[in-house]
């Protein structure tokens, strides 16, 4: 039997983040980029005390390479986080690029679990089964500044979670 | 290869004596992810992110932190008994008093500036992990009136997989402020066996003579399903 899940508070920030947390791969690297957004909650206020990880294929859609492949960012006080990595390639087995990604917070019992993709596709296995009006809350949009992708936890435009 | 579903081990999103879980859990149907390659991989997370004194709490600072030295160690398996060898795990907690070392903890409890209150190690290749501390405190917050959260240390585990991925808080045998606490009912409330899985044993034989006091917690992540062995020919 396994060991139940509990939040991680509101101090988490003090054990949790690392200097390095945020850079999946280094500066410098060739196709960095951006990931970055907001956590926002029921009442559409951003969640300052959570934490966003994430996990991927390098741009091969390789695991198991000498890509780190996880990054970990705290929100700030206005709510947002970025980490800074490479666009996932595709896994080979039909599902398009994508990375997963856990939302921590205090008032989160238990991680939410998301994903991200950087477009739309009818081929996917996981968005096929999202209903068409909720699919845009899984697909990141490429700004001038890199890649968006804000959680709505709760409430109008809810981004879609996964039980795995 | 999957992992077995532990859903009903865990608290709901939506539990009303946590207040903040109100805004914050979402009220739409989680959907299933299936587990393929990404959901059964996880991050290699070595020596290389820990620092020499990261085991040691008391060791951190110039001088030794006030409080009961305690050693908190226990073994990380799956749930069917397989060690879960060389994996990262964080532990965060409050100081003696019951003080977080944050900016938002400013309940008067005074800070100690020789215990900062983090903690990393790996298990090692049996799936064993050990930490030296302080026994933290309890705390009282706003959750409910006079709300005290029972003593606790916050643990982050890995594991070999993404669906293993294990946030959760370990808390001292006997505790008096459990019957308020709605974290821990929120487990409690469904099954008090998992609720009990939370708690430490005081475990006598690993104390150190002349130094510290010891508890043990054993972790448990999501197994294999059990994979199905082929029918014998009648």
């Amino acid at each position: 039997m396994t060991t139940p899940s509990q939040t991680v508070g509101p101090y988490l920030s003090i054990g949790l983040p690392w200097p390095d947390g945020p850079e999946v791969v280094p500066e410098g690297t060739p196709g960095r980029i951006r990931l970055y957004g907001k956590v926002f909650d029921g009442e559409g206020a951003v969640i300052p005390d959570a934490l966003i990880e994430t996990w991927q294929a390098d741009a091969d859609g390789k695991f198991g390479t000498d890509f780190r492949g996880f990054g970990r960012a705290p929100t700030n006080d206005d709510g947002e986080w970025e980490i800074f990595t490479v666009l996932p390639g595709a896994l080979g087995d039909g599902q398009a690029p994508h990375i997963d990604v856990n939302v921590f917070a205090r008032g989160m019992l238990n991680r939410c679990i998301t994903r991200i993709y950087f477009a739309d596709s009818d081929s996917d296995p996981v968005l096929a089964t999202v209903p068409a009006e909720r699919r845009a809350t899984l697909i990141a949009t490429a700004t001038e500044e890199g890649y968006r992708f804000d959680v709505h936890v709760q409430g109008e435009g809810e981004t879609v979670f996964f039980k795995v | 290869m999957t992992f077995r579903d532990d859903t009903d081990t865990h608290p709901l999103l939506d539990y009303p004596g946590y207040k903040s879980t109100r805004l914050r859990h979402p009220k739409q149907p989680l959907l299933l992810l299936p587990q393929r390659l990404t959901e059964l991989t996880a991050p290699v997370l070595g020596e290389d992110r820990l620092g020499e004194l990261d085991h040691d709490l008391t060791r951190q600072h110039a001088g030794e932190p006030i409080g009961q030295r305690i050693i908190v160690h226990g073994h990380v398996t799956e749930d069917d008994g397989r060690p879960v060898p060389q994996t990262l795990v964080e532990i965060w907690q409050a100081n003696a008093g019951g003080r977080y070392r944050h900016r938002w903890d400013t309940w008067p409890s005074p800070i100690d500036e020789n215990f900062t209150g983090v903690g990393r190690c790996l298990t090692d290749r049996q799936g064993y992990f050990r930490f030296v501390t302080i026994r933290p405190g309890a705390y009282p917050w706003g959750n409910h009136a006079n709300a005290w959260r029972p003593a606790h240390i916050h643990f982050s585990l890995f594991g070999r997989a993404f669906t293993q991925r294990l946030v959760t808080q370990m808390y001292f045998p006997d505790d008096p402020l459990f019957f308020q606490d709605p974290m821990y009912n929120s487990v409690a409330d469904r099954d008090p066996k998992a609720a009990e899985r939370m708690i430490s044993a005081f475990d006598y034989d690993s104390t150190e003579e002349q130094w510290a006091l010891a508890f043990r917690w054993d972790i448990v992540l999501r197994g294999e399903t059990a994979t199905p062995t082929e029918e014998p020919h009648a």
